[in-house]
């Protein structure tokens, strides 16, 4: 009887596994790298192979270490980043010219746990003196002046940073670094940086626990975090000098102000407009600009026209800021140079 | 015993095959190690030729100005670990010697199936519980209590014109919301305590009964028949077991990585945050993008094994040195 059954289990695997491969030479398109845009991607990937079930596509959220490394040594067909390549690990990418090709931008948002506090307004300096160890009392003049009629107590500020490498923690000290000379000077921009204060927490996730259980504290998340989870942050003062509360529309409005050069290799923060959020970055598909593998490279390029066409549709349901149409078109035009 | 010249060629042959089968599967080990040593030294022979001592000297870790300095790790990493095993180690050598030689028959098995469940916890889920659990109530009752105890007590005292700093250093400082070294090793001395215990409840178990018999026929007492006939002979054994605890502790990482803080700091204080080793690589590898940056935490994995390595060899060290003592009161 057991036998029987594993008999007819194994003609039955044997059927699934003709039926996929008999019925067309399917091609698989391997992609790896940032793990913030994932939620979007994993579902551009698995909508697409209804539009064209000849292709699969993989993708690994391994990190943008890890994405950038690999399609510099082509192991994989695209990568993905959350932080642009710099141009020395540019110039060692094997498979010739990358193109950075921007895909949906996200914000991070100043969340905070000060009893009684529920709004908070504060500028880019104040945040970065803040972060720096400048500013080490809930009470101090900068912050008062900036929420008049809201009773700040009399009590330490905790910081809390990201401990991970994150394009979290690289959109936020991008930030800091064009606000402050000083976070400039003495910390400056990366996935990982050495803080100056504050304790580190593993994720959004351990961020906004070590917050709610610390009163006092001040840290930031993931735009998409703090909506999903209803976490309470700080509206931060652009360079229109207005009070900006971080939403999916104000992302986008910094990316139409946002000054984009040829090779889209740009940093969105701090971006001029009344209704900009200051605190936001786009994440980035990187593909080489002649594809080594004529049939990949065709595939590739249609994929990635039906994204930037159809995709993008798909970005707020998931809380992305799509892309303007300005800057969307410009991408969809650098994509038909892709040669294969 | 049949002298194999006797045997069968048949089964002579499957001897033959059984003694390699096992030689190269040992082999297998050995060569596993060597390998993983070579891979880390050639992802990071380049940082430390740059940086020679000071990548283990130095304390300052910054990967925007490509400066790397293992020491806050690697103290963070020794601290947190020998602090798990010292509170680790009395409470399982303790358990195991329950249940071997006091606990009823009826309730021994209960009890080591419940710490044998300890250990199939995923990491993970200890670091949730601490977060959650155990980190407000350290920060609530037990910080406060050990600094306002033993932390009040002066911190160093004058001797010789010097001042010499005191333990009470250790408990001294801001306690804030817990997540510390002390907080790190805790956490790790709740996931080192199955396996030590396991292991010295087999090794307390392996004296034999003839130790045991002969004690009490001298008219010894429990404590002294469990200290004289059950202890000094396991001695060597329950202190490899604590070896083995350390291993565990030296390596483990989602959980401390969760609660120590994460800031590469040295400070005599136990309630300030820390650092350790296996927790900067999982922080830090999959977003590094320069390669300085990500030699350097190969380089990390490779300090890791090294540091292991040595702990390990200064086990035995000791163990050899007590060699004598072992033997004189057996």
């Amino acid at each position: 009887m057991k036998t029987r059954h594993l008999f007819t289990a194994i003609l039955a695997l044997a059927g699934l596994a003709l039926g996929t491969t008999g019925a067309q030479a399917q091609l698989t398109i391997n992609g790896a790298g940032a793990t913030f845009p994932n939620p979007l991607y994993s579902k551009w990937f698995d909508a697409y192979r209804k539009v064209d079930p000849s292709v699969q596509i993989n993708y690994q959220a391994i990190g943008s270490g890890g994405g950038q490394k690999q399609i510099s040594e082509q192991t994989v067909d695209f990568g993905a980043s959350d932080g642009p390549m710099s141009d020395e690990s540019l110039a060692k990418a094997q498979g010739g010219k990358l193109l950075h090709l921007p895909t949906v931008a996200g914000a991070v948002v100043i969340t905070f746990n000060v009893t009684g506090v529920s709004n908070l307004k504060l500028d880019g300096p104040t945040i970065a003196n803040i972060f720096l160890g400048k500013v080490t009392n809930w009470n101090d003049a900068a912050i008062a002046a900036q929420n008049k009629g809201v009773k700040l107590p009399d009590q330490d500020i905790s910081v809390v940073h990201r401990s991970d490498g994150s394009g979290t923690s690289y959109i936020f000290t991008d930030y800091l670094s064009a606000v402050s000379p000083d976070w400039k000077s003495k910390v400056g921009k990366n996935t990982s940086v050495s803080w100056p204060a504050g304790l580190g927490a593993k994720g959004n996730e351990g961020v906004s626990g070590q917050i709610k259980q610390t009163p006092g504290s001040i840290g930031y998340v993931e735009l998409i975090y703090a909506l999903q989870n209803k976490l309470p942050y700080a509206d931060v003062k652009n360079a229109d000098g207005e009070y900006v509360k971080a939403s999916l529309d104000s992302v986008t409005a910094a990316l139409a102000t946002a000054t984009i050069p040829d090779d889209f290799r740009f940093s969105m923060v701090n971006a001029p407009g009344k209704t900009a959020y200051p605190i936001s970055g786009v994440t980035w598909l990187l593909v080489y600009a002649q594809q080594k593998d004529a049939a990949k490279g065709k595939k590739l390029v249609e994929f990635l026209k039906w994204a930037y066409q159809d995709g993008e549709g798909m970005a707020k349901t998931l809380d992305y800021s799509p892309l303007p149409d300005t800057v969307r078109s410009k991408v969809v035009e650098r994509i038909g140079t892709i040669k294969f | 015993m049949s002298d194999p010249k006797q045997m069968r060629p048949a089964s002579r042959a499957r001897d033959a095959v059984f003694q390699w089968f096992c030689f190269l599967m040992a082999c297998g080990v050995l060569v596993l190690i060597v390998l993983v040593g070579y891979v880390l030294w050639g992802g990071s022979a380049d940082v430390f030729r740059k940086f020679g001592w000071k990548f283990l000297t130095g304390s300052d870790w910054d990967p925007n100005t490509g400066s790397f300095g293992a020491l806050p790790f690697i103290f963070g990493t020794l601290v947190s670990s020998l602090l798990a095993l010292a509170i680790a180690a009395p409470l399982a050598i303790s358990t195991a010697i329950y249940l071997t030689e006091l606990a009823p028959h009826r309730l021994r098995q209960p009890l080591v199936f419940m710490i044998e469940m300890l250990s199939a916890i995923p990491s993970v889920i200890y670091g949730l519980w601490a977060i959650f659990i155990m980190l407000p109530w350290l920060s609530q009752s037990v910080f406060p209590l050990l600094r306002h105890s033993l932390g009040a007590l002066p911190k160093s005292i004058p001797l010789f014109h010097h001042e010499i700093p005191t333990p009470a250093l250790l408990f001294s400082g801001p306690t804030g919301a817990g997540y510390s070294m002390l907080s790190g090793a805790i956490i790790i001395a709740v996931m080192i305590l199955p396996i030590i215990t396991s292991v010295s409840r087999e090794i307390l178990r392996s004296v034999p009964d003839l130790q045991r018999e002969a004690a009490y026929g001298l008219g010894a007492t429990r404590w002294e028949v469990t200290r004289i006939a059950v202890l000094s002979y396991a001695k060597k054994g329950l202190f490899g077991a604590m070896i083995l605890g350390l291993g565990r502790a030296l390596g483990e990482t989602m959980a401390v990585t969760m609660v120590i803080g994460n800031t590469p700091r040295i400070s005599p204080s136990l309630f300030s945050p820390g650092y350790t080793l296996a927790s900067v690589i999982a922080n830090e590898f999959a977003e590094a993008t320069s390669d300085d940056y990500l030699h350097a935490l190969v380089a990390i994995g490779l300090v890791l094994m090294a540091v292991t390595v040595v702990v390990n060899l200064c086990a035995q060290l000791i163990l050899k040195l007590s060699g004598t003592e072992v033997g004189a009161v057996r």
